[in-house]
């Protein structure tokens, strides 16, 4: 496996024996891992063609442990990389050769739940699904549905401010938080937010919210609930064509109805789908959108014959209205059992996560479908079309030589591609390492230096997670897909390697 | 699209004021120079920055220039059946940069959300004069650090706004207000049972004598809903909450004494604030008419979880915003350094040290 950190991100002095010393002083026995066999675990997250092993694993157990870590490194300069559990699909949590790798995993404590004030007080290391199911007994729920839901914590889904298939009517991540209290690079213990709705001074919880482990450690999360929807209605419709589906979309929205859930699934995506969990998918129809209603029953009663009634004009020619919460469930398990649908008909799948203006959709669809000949590598498309988040699926076989690095590179295009629509790189999964090089595309020179400045404010010496989410000048000219700004031609003072 | 661009201008403009290190007030539509405190220096005119740039209903996104009114954007939301969900306070006119940096939000914010949540992406002129562009016109975007929402409610002193693309959202069929006799806080909680019922709750207020509520949905859901709760119907629901919002009930009126705001946590009891209060937010937003001791006030907000602010009418010279505890001071004075390192947009316009 290549390096896919670059010199420039791996130029700390450390050395390791001082580094085990000062741990061993200030963690628990138990909460060291310095051998390579038990650190192994560790050496990729959701996104495991990428693999890197950390110099050790420290596992805290305590707020006081994570304070001690951090002050230690902070003096040691060493670098330190947070994990929850692990699901990034960008590789954010891919440790970092010279650092720490510091698991929040056993902090798992649902420390309260204000089933008045619809509050839900957790530790980062908590299940975004736990928090729901906690929740439930009192008609409550956290909104925020990312498909990794039964596994990923609550203090990732904060730092990659993680989406969802309900995000267009419930909003994302940063939506949904309230609050959080972080341990600074220094050690220092700082709580951000409130349970009111707005602190005095700077938004920071926008600022921490989609960070990627680059500004601080989360240690405590506040959350606001929601009560269960008392209705909901899941209707599945069929298209003869893609663009009569996207169109549809559009349609819907311009009649000023916002559903809980709107996803879209291309042909080979609903076929794989019906193999695997026999939901009851037309399998001739070139694409089918999944539409999800939910309020009080009189006006849910409106919108579904409204909602019939317009797709059926917008040339639908099949739409189903599941009759039983069971029929219900069955609409959305082939949409959920996608990618692991996906999973059996390929040896190995790379899923992407760019967001368009859905207006662009069936031309994205089409110069896709180019890209995928053009590579050779056949692409599977499930999409939330409510807001535009389109997760195509790179099928390939990763022992076959060649094949890995020629998927990624047509992810790569395909980001490109939504950035040239007016879209952006990462929807919801974070750029990681995954996507560093297309934020060069993304983001001219100036923005990229201001992001480099605001993370300085937080974090200094740049310890936190370095080499990752926002790239460095230097690896955008080499790069060489930078932005190009008023026609100039971009970091002309910036050697090319 | 109409309008003019003038952020070349404009961006030069702070380019030479960083060189020279001389301060710029930056100035919308002056609708809330009463807001914040006092800030010095030349005055950087943003109101000629105008038009709607983008505006495409069915992506429910719209993108303007910072200086275009509020009231262009209301039009031609309204011909389309959208709107702001946020319905930020007009204040008599208004810019959308201007409501975008000071970051206030309606009387429907519990429920639609905040201006915050709304901003999907903008572009910004920093300290150096240079005009950059961050988030964009999509739902979802997490490529790099949101630096859009972290400019909501930063008044101004990170950066100068020049063009905003927000969420837009239908607007509902039908409103119905509701008065109801109801103590404060007996009212709030029944609020909240009649929200998770599924009532379209889109405003709850209460006066001191009665609740104020306004529910916004389809005429079936209201119809159900008035059933169940009951109360006095109000006519023009409209009138009273946008004379809410905008400061125009004649609680507001004695323009001399100053308007202190409260921001606390859900279903606080709130009894302990004497005085006349209007509560607002389903008792999550108070304001508080008259002198009060600024240190006693913010100490008892901070005791309940939550702020108070010196909205309006007090001496501008003096602190008006809840003072930020330690480690706090320090991400916000590096942050200033990081975006405005001379010090020139807004000085002393939220705090007094940047």
């Amino acid at each position: 496996m290549v390096s896919v950190y670059r010199q420039e991100d791996h130029a700390f002095e450390v050395d390791r024996e001082t580094l085990i010393q000062g741990l061993r002083e200030v963690l628990a026995p138990d909460n060291l891992l310095v051998d390579d066999e038990a650190m192994r675990p560790f050496e990729c997250d959701g996104l495991s063609a990428y693999r890197q092993m950390p110099l050790v694993v420290a596992l805290p157990s305590s707020i006081d442990e994570v304070q001690a870590v951090l002050a230690l490194c902070s003096r040691l300069r060493v670098p330190v990389v947070a994990r929850g559990a692990g699901t990034s699909l960008s590789a954010g949590a891919l440790p970092h050769p010279q650092g720490v790798l510091l698991s929040l995993s056993r902090f798992n404590q649902i420390l309260s739940i204000d089933e008045r004030r619809r509050l839900a007080r957790v530790q980062p290391g908590v299940r975004n699904l736990a928090i729901s199911e906690a929740a439930a007994p009192y008609g409550l729920y956290y909104a925020p549905d990312p498909s990794s839901q039964i596994t990923c914590s609550i203090g990732g889904n904060v730092a990659e401010n993680a989406g969802g298939v309900h995000c267009l009517k419930y909003g994302l991540t940063v939506h949904n938080v309230l609050s959080v209290t972080m341990v600074t690079m220094e050690g220092e213990l700082v709580t951000l937010g409130s349970e009111a709705l707005d602190s005095p001074g700077f938004d920071l919880m926008a600022a921490i919210t989609g960070s990627e482990g680059m500004l601080g450690v989360i240690v405590d999360v506040t959350v606001k609930l929601l009560p269960h929807p008392p209705a909901k209605e899941v209707l599945l419709a069929g298209f003869a064509d893609v663009e009569t589906a996207g169109n549809a979309v559009a349609g819907i929205i311009a009649a000023g109805i916002i559903p809980g859930g709107l996803e879209m699934m291309d042909n080979p995506a609903i076929r794989a789908a019906e193999d695997f969990v026999h939901a009851g998918y037309p399998v001739d129809a070139a694409a089918i959108l999944i539409c999800e209603l939910d309020g009080n029953p009189a006006e849910l009663q409106d919108q579904l014959d409204k909602l019939r009634i317009l797709l059926d004009r917008l040339g639908s020619n099949d739409i189903r209205v599941a009759k039983t919460p069971e029929e219900q469930a069955s609409f959305w398990a082939g949409r959920k059992a996608a990618f692991p649908a996906v999973g059996r008909i390929s040896p190995d799948y790379y899923c992407i996560d760019g967001t368009i203006p859905r207006k662009r959709l069936a031309e994205v669809l089409r110069r896709m479908q180019e890209l995928s000949d053009q590579y050779g590598q056949r692409v599977v498309n499930v999409f939330h079309a409510g807001d535009g988040n389109l997760h195509p699926l790179v099928l390939y076989d990763g022992n076959v030589p060649g094949e890995f690095d020629r998927t990624e590179e047509l992810g790569g295009k395909i980001l490109e591609l939504c950035v040239e629509v007016g879209g952006t790189v990462t929807g919801e999964h974070g750029v990681g390492m995954e996507k560093i090089n297309q934020m060069c595309v993304q983001f001219p020179e100036a923005e990229i230096t201001q992001f480099h400045a605001l993370k300085a404010a937080f974090d200094p010496h740049g310890l936190l997670n370095p080499g990752k989410a926002i790239p460095t000048l230097s690896r955008c000219a080499e790069f060489g897909g930078m932005h190009v700004h008023d026609g100039q031609l971009p970091h002309p003072d910036i050697p090319r390697f | 699209m109409s309008g003019q661009d003038i952020s070349h201008d404009l961006a030069a403009r702070v380019a030479e004021a960083s060189q020279s290190g001389t301060a710029l007030t930056i100035h919308g539509s002056g609708s809330k120079t009463f807001y914040g405190r006092a800030s010095r220096g030349e005055t950087l005119a943003v109101d000629g920055h105008t038009g709607i740039v983008n505006y495409e209903p069915t992506e429910l996104v719209l993108t303007a220039r910072a200086g275009t009114p509020l009231a262009e954007l209301d039009e031609a939301l309204a011909a389309e059946g959208q709107q702001m969900p946020f319905d930020p306070p007009r204040f008599g006119g208004g810019t959308l940069g201007g409501a975008i940096a000071t970051g206030l939000s309606g009387p429907g914010r519990p429920w639609l959300g905040a201006a915050r949540d709304q901003v999907l992406g903008l572009r910004l002129i920093n300290g150096r004069g240079e005009h950059m562009r961050f988030g964009g016109e999509v739902m979802k975007n997490v490529a790099g650090y949101d630096v859009s929402r972290l400019m909501a409610g930063a008044l101004g002193t990170l950066g100068v706004l020049t063009e905003v693309s927000l969420k837009v959202l239908p607007r509902p069929e039908a409103e119905l207000g509701l008065r109801l006799n109801l103590p404060v806080m007996e009212g709030f909680s029944q609020v909240e049972d009649w929200f998770r019922q599924g009532f379209p709750v889109t405003g709850a207020a209460h006066d001191g004598s009665h609740l104020h509520l306004r529910l916004s949905g389809s005429q079936s859901a209201l119809q159900a809903a008035g059933q169940t709760i009951g109360g006095e119907h109000v006519a023009e629901v409209a009138n009273w909450w946008s004379a809410l919002r905008d400061q125009a009930l004649p609680f507001f009126e004695d323009a001399d004494t100053p308007l202190w705001r409260v921001s606390l946590p859900p279903l606080t009891d709130s009894s302990g604030f004497d005085g006349p209060v209007l509560h607002d937010w389903n008792g999550q937003q108070l304001w508080l008419r008259g002198a009060r001791d600024a240190a006693a006030l913010r100490e008892q907000a901070a005791s309940l979880g939550g702020h108070a602010v010196c909205f309006r009418g007090g001496d501008q010279e003096d602190a008006v915003f809840h003072p930020l505890a330690a480690p706090l001071q320090t991400f916000h004075r590096r942050l200033k350094q990081a975006f405005d390192p001379a010090g020139i947009l807004n000085p002393g316009r939220m705090y007094a040290d940047f």
